[in-house]
C-alpha cells in the first residue's frame, strides 16, 4: 500500500451546522405526500464519510460541499462533483467508490447516480471518472475483500 | 423487413422471471430448443454468482436449474455452443466453466484458467471448435475444444490497451472480433501459414468509431454488417464486403456506414440484431429500442442505407437493462435483463 500519507497536512474546516429541512407550516399539508428528494438529504447521507487516510470528515476536507450536489428528483438523477485534496491524490478513486456505495445504498433503486471528479482538480481527472462510472469495473471493485474493508472503514459511523 | 412491420407496433411484456438475487447481466437463448416441439430455453447469469436455466411449459416459464457451485463470483456472461448441448459461463472469478447438458442435468465438464482476473465475456465459433475470452487483464484468449471436454488454449491476444468487454465471433467465418475500454473494437484473423492470430484492424475514433468504452457488438444474419454500442451514448452500424473474405479472397475491412445517435441517454450495454433484421438496444436509461433499415427517402443514394427508429420502450425495466437477445428460433420474441434482478420475454406485435 501508501508509505507515506499523499497529503499530510490537510486543510481541515468547519462543519457547517446541521440544517433542519424545512416543514411546511401550514395545518392542512398531506403528511403521506410525496417528499422530494433535494440537495440537503444526498449531502445529509454522504457528509459524514470519512477520508481515506485521515479521521477527518468529507465535509472537513471540503471534498464535498453542498453545491457541488445536482439533484432531479423527477427524472431520478444524482451528480457529486467531489474535489480530491490534492491534484494527485491516488486515493480518489477510493473517496468516489465511498460515495457511489453510500449512495447506492441510500437512494431509493430508481436513482441514477453520476460522481465525478470536479473539473480541473486531478491530474488524471478523465481516467478516474471513466472507472468511477463503469459500473462492471465498480461491481468487480466490491468484490475485492480488501477495497470493501476500506471503504467500509470509510463509511462506518463515527461515534463523538 | 416486409410490410407486417408498417404500422403501430408494441412490444409487449409476455413473461417476467424472478429468481436471481442480484442483477443480471446477461441471457442466451439455446439456438436448438424453441422450435419442433422442444421447448425454448434461456440461461442466465448474475452478480449473485449463479446461472439459472429457464425452459417454456406452456405458457409459463419454469428455472429447471441453478448453477451455483463453480463460480465464486459474478457470472458475467453465458453463451451456448452452436449445437445447444454446451452452456459456457464467464466470471469475474479469473475463470470459464463449460457444462455439459445431459439428461436433464448440468454438470460441469471443464474449467478455462489462465486469465490474471475478472473474465468479462466468453463466445463460441460458428462450428463450435473454437472458444473465445476476454478479460480485465487485456488479453483476449482463443481454445481449441478437443475431444473428451478438453479445451487448449492455442492463442493469447494482445493489442488492447485496457480492460476487454466482450469477444464475439463472426456469425459463419472463423473472425474474432472484440472489443474494449480502450474505446476501440478489434479484429483477429488467423495467419493460415503461421497458425498464429493477429489483429487486422482496429476500429477507433479517427475511423468514425466510438469516443467512450465500446460495450457490445452483434452481427446480421448475412454477416455482412456489424451493429456496436457504446458508453458514449451512440451505437454505430459497420459494413464489410464479406463474400470477399469467404472465397480467402484477403481481407476486407469494416467501414463505417452510419451511426445512431440521441436514442438513448445513459450507457448502451447491449445491442443485438434479429434473424430478420430488428436491432435492439437495451442501456442504462432503462429503455429498450428498435431499429430498423430505412428503406425510404435514401439521401445518400442506394449504396449507403440508415436506419431509423422503429419503437422505443421507456421503462422496459426499473433499473438498467443489461442484455437484449433475440430468439433464433421465435422471430419477434426478444428477452432482456436488468439491475433489477428480472429477465423479460417480450413479443413484438402489431397494435390492431
Amino acid at each position: 500500500m501508501v508509505t507515506g500519507l499523499i497529503n499530510a497536512n490537510p486543510i481541515v474546516y468547519e462543519r457547517k451546522e446541521r440544517r433542519v429541512r424545512s416543514t411546511p407550516s401550514a395545518a392542512d399539508v398531506d403528511e403521506y405526500a410525496v417528499e422530494p428528494i433535494d440537495q440537503l438529504e444526498v449531502f445529509d447521507h454522504i457528509r459524514d464519510i470519512k477520508d481515506p487516510e485521515h479521521p477527518h470528515s468529507l465535509e472537513e476536507l471540503k471534498v464535498i460541499t453542498e453545491d457541488a450536489i445536482e439533484v432531479d428528483d423527477k427524472q431520478s438523477h444524482v451528480r457529486v462533483m467531489f474535489t480530491p485534496t490534492v491534484e494527485h491524490c491516488s486515493m480518489a478513486t477510493v473517496i468516489g467508490l465511498c460515495l457511489r456505495v453510500k449512495l447506492m445504498r441510500s437512494l431509493p433503486s430508481r436513482y441514477k447516480v453520476d460522481v465525478k471528479v470536479a473539473p480541473g482538480t486531478h491530474a488524471t481527472e478523465a481516467a478516474v471518472n471513466k472507472q468511477l462510472n463503469d459500473k462492471e469495473r465498480v461491481a468487480a471493485a466490491l468484490e475485492n475483500p480488501n477495497l470493501v474493508e476500506m471503504v467500509e472503514q470509510c463509511l462506518a459511523p463515527t461515534f463523538e | 423487413m416486409g410490410e407486417a412491420l408498417e404500422g403501430n407496433l408494441e412490444l409487449k411484456e409476455i413473461q417476467r422471471l424472478e429468481g436471481h438475487s442480484d442483477r443480471v447481466w446477461s441471457i442466451a437463448w439455446n439456438p436448438v430448443a424453441g422450435a419442433s416441439g422442444v421447448p425454448a430455453m434461456l440461461a442466465s447469469c448474475s452478480g449473485d454468482k449463479t446461472v439459472r436455466v429457464w425452459r417454456e411449459s406452456g405458457r409459463d416459464w419454469d428455472c429447471v436449474a441453478v448453477l451455483d457451485e463453480q463460480h465464486t463470483r459474478t457470472v458475467r456472461s453465458c453463451a451456448w455452443s452452436p449445437c445447444g448441448k454446451l452452456l459456457a459461463t464467464a466470471s469475474f472469478d479469473a475463470t470459464a466453466a463449460i457444462w455439459e447438458h445431459a439428461g436433464g442435468d448440468f454438470d460441469c465438464v471443464s474449467t478455462l484458467e489462465g486469465h490474471e482476473n475478472e473474465v468479462k465475456s466468453i463466445s463460441w465459433n460458428a462450428s463450435g471448435s473454437l472458444l473465445a475470452t476476454c478479460s480485465r487483464d487485456k488479453s483476449v484468449w482463443i481454445w481449441e475444444v478437443l475431444p473428451g471436454n478438453e479445451f487448449e488454449c492455442v492463442s493469447v491476444l494482445q493489442g488492447h490497451t485496457q480492460d476487454v468487454k466482450m469477444v464475439q465471433w463472426h456469425p459463419y467465418l472463423d473472425i474474432l472480433f472484440s472489443c474494449s475500454y480502450d474505446n476501440t473494437v478489434k479484429v483477429w484473423v488467423e495467419d493460415i501459414d503461421s497458425d498464429d492470430w493477429h489483429c487486422v484492424q482496429t476500429l477507433g475514433e479517427s475511423n468514425n468509431g466510438h469516443s467512450s468504452t465500446v460495450w457490445a457488438l452483434s452481427f446480421n444474419s448475412a454477416g455482412d454488417e456489424m451493429v456496436t454500442c457504446s458508453d458514449d451514448l451512440t451505437s454505430k452500424i459497420w459494413r464489410s464486403e464479406s463474400q470477399k473474405q469467404q472465397v480467402g479472397d484477403g481481407y476486407a475491412p469494416w467501414k463505417h456506414l452510419c451511426t445512431l445517435t440521441g436514442y438513448h441517454d445513459r450507457t448502451i450495454f447491449s445491442v443485438h440484431w434479429s434473424r430478420d433484421g430488428i436491432i435492439a438496444s437495451g442501456a442504462a436509461d432503462d429503455a429498450i429500442r428498435l431499429f430498423v433499415e430505412n428503406k425510404d427517402g435514401q439521401v445518400d443514394g442506394p449504396s449507403s442505407p440508415s436506419y431509423k427508429l422503429l419503437l422505443k420502450k421507456e421503462k422496459a425495466h426499473d433499473m438498467d437493462v443489461n442484455s437484449v437477445q433475440w430468439s433464433s428460433k421465435e422471430t419477434r420474441l426478444l428477452a432482456s435483463a436488468s439491475d433489477d434482478g428480472a429477465i423479460k420475454i417480450w413479443k413484438l406485435e402489431s397494435i390492431s
